[in-house]
């Protein structure tokens, strides 16, 4: 038995991960903003077998609350082995190339929200010398593009972070997990025309669970991801400037 | 599954998808609206032509469920295949369940579905404790037997105008594990099946039996009649994954030819005689589940199903009328089910069970044929005194309709005002 906290619980992502830790018996801490929806989730994964569902409701905005947050998930828990960092919004592009504060609205909740929780969580893990830190960034961190750079800068903000936190904590026998996935068919995208790049939150989320027991520096979701962008990267800027992505 | 799609693949519609993620939400300020679950009725009844689709399958969180009574709570977006893999591990099974179990609790609701053992738990309604139910208007109903009885009735059968259904509270059966025990034998006409099925429902939890619609003159009604109970069996359950029907053929290969041959052979195959046979529930209960979109194999104009339900005394001359008419036409399909009803009454003011023998049978579209075809059916059902499920329709007539669901008008005082659909505005000409 694994106890997880989870941040974003509310998310699609998130939630079909803690299906599967529920699944197994694990003891999930949920944090997300609306806690009605927190409680229906909470009551969903206990029927689905988690040993203990805790909840509690939590703006990541907010970073000051991040260790009163740590502290109570782990006291509830009686320890934690792991945490899952899947909070975010999906910027609107266009509103924040005409507004300095939308673009450091979204910079604040993508990154520097997911570092705050991060520097907390390192130190919580380093000090018990185990735990896994899971961070869900995004392939759109790989290289900025017209059409979502600033989510692209702040998903790239944690990429960083999150590796130079692997190196320092590998050493202590703390994981940190990068995960990046593409293109979700989440409710939200219910909508739209999917083609064969999209991925259900339940494949996501059974690679993500993989990912944090495999110990898994990187991980593209799905794998096809890691060739496509690995593509993306490779043009050259001259070529690059031209293209419309 | 596409979502907005209905399962026989035509009519198709443009709708406005409006998923839903949160039962806690208010409605959308927009309509007229319409719930839209797995998408696993057949015609219009899950559309909404021009309008809006709330799009349930979001809504798939378990409340609570308690191994001791059996009694299940849960959004109703989740699947029923969903429930099983939580409660059949523990002893408990739907009670009453589709040919499919990729259906929604709340679709389940809204068509009051039943299964092969009507005949003993009646249908879906029955064994429903109770349900919320969203209206537009922002107030939340709680529906038992007891508890806004009128509603509940409304609801159970009311093709999800009635608002939207938010959870469900089920009363599970208890079963002894995944396996099932029973017969399968050959009849060689209607009067033989009514024997078998006269002879079997009391003994069995599950009686159905399928019918070779190609079959003329001696062989006319001749089908295999398949009985069974739950039963403790040890073994490992059957593996295998679930195969995708991977593309639409431009041409359907359901033809005349394939289905006279398919079935014969099917008749004729050894497994249909079998006097001790072991079934897991999967392939007894959900033959085509393993088989995903095989509503493809209908080609791009989709299909038709025809289900209706026959009054005892009137089917033994309606049933072999309508088999010759089908056999002539040369357009049925394979999968032709015939099973008796039993004789509770259903609870929902619009439910389609009711006491008699039903039919059910698929017909690649074909245009203006099929549905001169139908309309025939529709004669001689009409004459019968029976009705068209409505879940499986997608063009009966509103005088058809009328007829056959007379509390059609008393449906229509529960009906939200922000509610509609495809369905319900061909069979009231808009009302």
């Amino acid at each position: 038995m694994q106890r997880i906290l989870i941040i974003g619980a509310t998310s699609a992502i998130a939630e079909a991960a803690a299906r599967l830790f529920a699944g197994r018996g694990d003891a999930l801490f949920l944090a997300a903003r609306n806690s009605e929806r927190l409680q229906g989730i909470a009551a969903d994964l206990s029927v689905r077998g988690a040993s203990l569902v805790e909840t509690g409701e939590f703006d990541a905005r907010a970073y000051d609350s991040a260790p009163a947050l740590l502290h109570t998930a782990t006291e509830r828990l009686g320890g934690l082995d792991a945490a899952l960092i899947a909070h975010g919004t999906l910027s609107d592009q266009a509103a924040c190339q005409v507004s300095i504060d939308r673009m450091r609205e979204e910079f604040d909740i993508n990154a520097l929200s997911v570092m705050a929780l991060c520097t907390e969580l390192a130190n919580q893990f380093e000090a018990q010398g185990h735990g896994v830190i899971a961070v869900i960034s995004s392939v759109a961190g790989d290289r900025g593009r017209q059409s979502n750079y600033v989510y692209g800068t702040a998903k790239a903000a944690v990429t960083a972070f999150t590796s130079g936190l692997r190196q320092r904590l590998y050493p202590k026998g703390v994981r940190v997990v990068t995960i990046k996935p593409g293109f979700v068919s989440t409710p939200m995208t219910a909508a739209f025309k999917k083609g064969a790049l999209w991925a259900t939150p339940a494949r996501v989320a059974a690679e993500i669970v993989g990912a944090i027991d495999g110990g898994k520096a990187v991980l593209y979701t799905p794998w096809f991801w890691r060739p496509i962008m690995w593509i993306i990267r490779s043009v050259p800027e001259n070529v690059f400037r031209r293209l419309r992505l | 599954m596409s979502t907005g799609v209905s399962w026989g693949r035509w009519p198709r519609y443009e709708q406005r998808i409006s998923p839903l993620t949160s039962r806690f939400e208010p409605l959308p300020k927009a309509g007229p609206m319409l719930v839209f679950g797995n998408g696993r009725s057949y015609g219009d009844v899950c559309l909404n032509a021009g309008g809006v689709l709330l799009a349930a399958r979001g809504l798939d969180r378990f409340i609570s469920f308690d191994a001791t009574s059996g009694v299940l709570e849960c959004e109703a977006g989740v699947l029923l295949s969903e429930i099983i893999g939580l409660t059949l591990p523990l002893g408990w099974f739907p009670p009453v369940t589709p040919g499919t179990a990729l259906v929604t609790v709340g679709g389940a609701i809204a068509n009051d579905v039943h299964g092969k053992n009507h005949h003993r738990a009646g249908s879906f309604g029955h064994h429903l404790l109770g349900f919320t139910l969203r209206r537009s208007s922002g107030e939340v109903l709680q529906c038992a037997p007891d508890e806004h009885a009128d509603w509940y009735a409304a609801t159970i059968g009311g093709l999800g105008l009635t608002g939207m259904i938010c959870t469900a509270r089920l009363q599970m059966r208890r079963v002894p594990g995944e396996w099932i025990g029973g017969d399968s034998q050959r009849f060689g006409n209607l009067e033989e099946f009514f024997a078998l099925a006269a002879q079997s429902d009391a003994a069995y939890e599950y009686t159905v039996a399928w019918l070779d619609c190609a079959a003329t003159g001696g062989k006319l009604g001749r089908g295999v009649f398949m009985r069974g109970n739950h039963l403790q069996h040890e073994a490992a359950p059957p593996r295998g994954r679930s195969l995708r029907f991977p593309l639409t053929p431009p041409v359907s290969p359901v033809t005349g030819l394939s289905v006279r041959a398919f079935n014969s052979l099917y008749f004729n195959r050894p497994a249909a005689q079998q006097a001790h046979a072991i079934w897991h529930y999967q392939p007894f209960l959900y033959p085509l589940d393993r088989l995903l979109d095989w509503n493809r194999l209908y080609g791009p104009r989709g299909f038709f199903q025809y289900q209706c339900v026959l009054p005892n005394a009137a089917a033994t001359a309606a049933l072999p009328e309508m088999l010759r008419l089908i056999a002539r036409s040369r357009q049925g399909s394979f999968l032709v089910v015939l099973k008796q009803f039993g004789e509770q009454p259903s609870r929902g003011l619009l439910s389609f069970p009711r006491p008699g023998v039903t039919l059910a049978l698929d017909f690649p579209n074909r245009g203006e044929p099929t549905l001169q075809l139908l309309e025939m059916l529709d004669a001689i059902t009409r004459e019968a005194g029976g009705a068209v499920y409505p879940a499986k329709d997608a063009r009966m007539s509103a005088q058809s309709f009328q007829q056959y669901f007379p509390a059609w008008t008393q449906l229509k005082d529960y009906i939200d005002p922000m509610f509609s659909s495809s369905f319900w505005r061909r069979v009231t000409g808009g009302s």
